[in-house]
């Protein structure tokens, strides 16, 4: 490989007389500020390990119990804190284990370094024990990655991993390092990466493209903003209220970029998407331009694509070119980091309150408050909802919380309701839909934000699949407050089953074990409510509670969220019931 | 619907042995088929130039090169019509020795098609031609009656009528 690095400046610089490889990693870590690290040990990485206990005082790393719990963990990490998560773990099965928290980084922008331990170089190709080709394996779903053998390329290229896994549209890196570099001495010199010729991370923003688009969000009548987890990832929040405030335009979130926007402010009108709220969806076909900033139109949001948006104009704010035309055309793309553009955008904006077209918005939320919300927050019948939890949770947190969701029914319904007043608070696996992701996750996010309060909410299937991460909240001591709204089955696939397959109930139905005795037996605080009137005071001891708190809510059984856009239906034919 | 039309496409990369995975990766998912991949050096100091033959739309073609340029290591890449491109492929045929002498057709063949005698011995002869693949497909047409021993058709090589200015683009890095 070639080198193609610049410098900063001369201060970034780090030389030491000769050390191994593996000090050179811990060395590394350092520059580049990494002050936490999950992982999992074993042969092919104990000579980093062996370091990691020499500079156990610089740098906390985080024994998972699962190598999957570690990826998530630094996923919660990186997305609740903006920073790299980092991740180490040995070769073979320690390696492949990482997969599924790498796809999921991949398909939700998460900068991510893995560092796996790998065989002895002269073994490679020998079917070692535990020799996985990893880099092979996890080509198709890094934004990077890379092995090296010789331990003088260690500095160069985690510099380069860091670089690539936060610029631009972040991604996970994976470098694989073979046991014997891990141990060869060199003379160690590390420089931070600024720069790689054949890798533009930010396009330029065109001016004259921003100025198209705002010309043509000046006349529009019925414009609708859709924003994504770009505003969030260039932390853009604050130009992006300025642009909402000025232009008066109502503004709908995916699940990934809520948070960006209060929940409260009142031009914003809620998720798109296929369990979103009623009027964005609707009105996404009745609109006439649709501005999508840092999104990109996937299909859990758009829906059956030849009935989406088509009477709309499209301005696409955008970092990544591939997106740009890849599922929605767009009429105006303005390429660049979202803070830059909309920065660029705001003067040329002109303020406007658009008053009958957010009336829409306002009779649209009556009819979904009727039909859905009422029932979901405030039921009548004799079962809990998992939408009454939400609405404890957001009376004791008044919003300031982050909610770590898991994937299902419960992930929906926390999306659906939590409230937000912070940014970079609904961690979610949004693209690859995880399950197994939250508990994990919920782990980095409040190791990387101590002062905020972490509420993991979970479906009882989700939860049994990182349910060993326990141990690591348990001898960590992390103050994490974990919900499991039990509803005995796989609840989103058996909704599907409902509805689509005759409610034939194919293995979706779970016979559970007693959630409180496992979370007592990692020595966290649990209860389980079963009844309404115990549902406020359990949620409140949870809240105030000083150390991690376990609480299951058994909700009814067969619930189902609403709306739902159908496998192949428009936006605009969103069902309520 | 759009038609499927041929397109080559040119990729400026930094020599890195995982990008071929990569590259490939991109069209296999999209159940993609290569009609010929080629990879080599090219007019700039270790920078590699892929050419890949494929099938397309072009809408989807204009995808796949997002998806290419987002590859760290790819410098740019370019997509051609067949008209935008001089293009070459080159083909080896092993013929028995015998024919040569036996069939004077043979004889008259090779001298219309401007293929080359690369070697001849006793038992065999090795005919190298080169050209669009049309000409490459009439000269096998014509051999393939008589006996073929072996054949191996090499990848599309091109280049662009237009300018592709990667050295321009490397300058502006590195200042
Ligand atoms: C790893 C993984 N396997 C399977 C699925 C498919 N899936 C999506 S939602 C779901 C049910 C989730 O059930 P549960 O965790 O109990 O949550 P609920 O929907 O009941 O709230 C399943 C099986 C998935 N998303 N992830």
């Amino acid at each position: 490989m070639k080198e193609h690095f610049t410098l900063e400046n001369k201060e970034d610089v780090v030389t030491t007389e000769k050390i191994s490889g593996s000090e050179a990693v811990l060395k590394s870590l350092l520059a580049e500020g990494v002050k936490t690290l999950y992982g999992y040990p074993g042969g092919a990485i104990m000579p980093v390990y062996d370091q990691l206990h020499q500079y156990q005082d610089k740098v906390h790393h985080v024994l998972a119990r699962h190598e999957q719990g570690a990826v998530h963990a630094a996923q919660g990490y990186a997305r609740i804190s903006g920073k790299v998560g980092v991740v180490i773990a040995t070769s073979g099965p320690g390696a492949t284990n990482l997969i599924t928290g790498i796809a999921d980084a991949q398909i939700d922008s998460t900068p991510l370094v893995c560092i796996t331990g790998q065989v002895n170089s002269q073994l490679l190709g020998s079917d070692a024990f535990q020799e996985t080709d990893i880099v092979g394996i996890s080509t198709p779903v890094t934004k990077w990655n890379h092995q090296i053998t010789k331990a003088s390329d260690i500095p160069k290229v985690l510099a380069k991993a860091f670089y690539i896994a936060k610029s631009g549209r972040p991604g996970p890196v994976l470098i694989d390092i073979t046991k014997d570099a891990q141990f060869e001495e060199f003379d160690f010199s590390y420089q931070k990466c600024v720069g790689i010729r054949s890798y533009k991370p930010v396009p330029m923003v065109e001016e004259k493209k921003v100025q198209e688009a705002a010309a043509l969000i000046n006349s529009a009548k019925k414009p609708l903003i859709v924003w994504g987890q770009g505003v969030i990832l260039s932390e853009a929040e604050s130009i992006f209220k300025g642009i909402v405030e000025k232009s008066g335009i109502p503004a709908a979130w995916t699940i990934l970029g809520v948070s960006a926007l209060p929940t409260s402010h009142p031009l914003n009108v809620g998720m798109v998407g296929m369990h979103g709220n009623y009027a964005p969806n609707v009105l996404t076909n009745e609109c006439d331009v649709l501005i999508a900033i840092g999104m990109r139109f996937d299909d859990r949001v758009t829906g059956n694509l030849n009935f989406y948006a088509k009477q709309a104009k499209i301005i696409h704010f955008e970092i990544d070119p591939a997106e740009v035309d890849k599922n929605v055309k767009a009429d105006i793309a303005v390429l660049g980091d979202a803070k830059e553009s909309l920065t660029q955008l705001l003067p040329y904006l002109n303020e406007k309150e658009h008053t009958e077209w957010h009336q829409r918005f306002k009779d649209l939320y009556k009819i979904e408050y009727e039909k859905v919300i009422k029932n979901d927050l405030h039921p009548t019948k004799e079962g809990l909802t998992m939408g009454e939890v939400l609405k404890e949770i957001n009376k004791r947190s008044k919003g300031n919380a982050a909610i770590v969701s898991d994937v299902g029914q419960h992930q929906m319904i926390a999306c659906r309701y939590a409230d937000f007043n912070l940014t970079k608070s609904n961690i979610t696996s949004g693209g690859l839909g995880t399950m197994g992701f939250a508990l994990p996750a919920a782990i980095g996010a409040k190791m990387a934000a101590p002062d905020r309060d972490v509420v993991a909410v979970i479906g009882d299937g989700g939860y049994q699949m990182t349910i060993q991460e326990l141990g690591t909240v348990f001898q960590q001591r992390i103050p994490l407050k974990i919900v499991v709204l039990n509803n005995q089955f796989l609840g989103m696939v058996r909704q599907w089953q409902q509805l689509f397959f005759d409610k034939r109930y194919a293995s979706t139905e779970m016979t559970n074990p007693d959630f409180v005795a496992i979370a007592k037996g990692y020595q966290i605080d649990a209860q389980k409510v079963t009844d309404r009137e115990k549902l406020s005071d359990a949620v409140r001891e949870m809240m105030t509670s000083e150390g991690a708190y376990f609480l299951e809510v058994c909700v009814e059984k067969e619930d189902n969220v609403f709306p739902m856009i159908t496998a192949g239906a428009s936006v605009s034919d969103i069902r309520l019931e | 619907m759009e038609e499927n039309k041929t397109y080559t496409i040119s990729i400026y990369t930094e020599n890195n042995i995982g990008l071929l995975n990569r590259i490939s990766a991109i069209f296999q998912r999209r159940h993609i088929n290569i009609e010929s991949i080629n990879s080599s050096v090219s007019e700039i100091e270790n920078i590699s130039k892929w050419t890949i033959v494929v099938q397309l739309t072009e809408e989807r073609m204009k995808k796949i090169i997002g998806q290419i340029e987002k590859q760290v290591e790819v410098i740019k890449a370019y997509y051609h019509r067949e008209d935008e491109i001089i293009y070459q492929e080159s083909c080896l045929f092993k013929i028995k020795s015998e024919l040569l002498f036996e069939e004077r057709q043979i004889q008259n063949i090779i001298k219309e098609s401007n293929a080359n005698i690369v070697t001849v011995n006793k038992e065999f002869f090795v005919l190298e031609k080169s050209g669009r693949s049309e000409e490459i497909e009439l000269l096998h047409r014509e051999l393939k009656v008589f006996g073929i021993m072996q054949l191996t058709r090499s990848g599309r090589i091109a280049v662009s009528k237009e300018e592709m200015k990667i050295s321009k683009m490397l300058e502006a890095f590195s200042n």
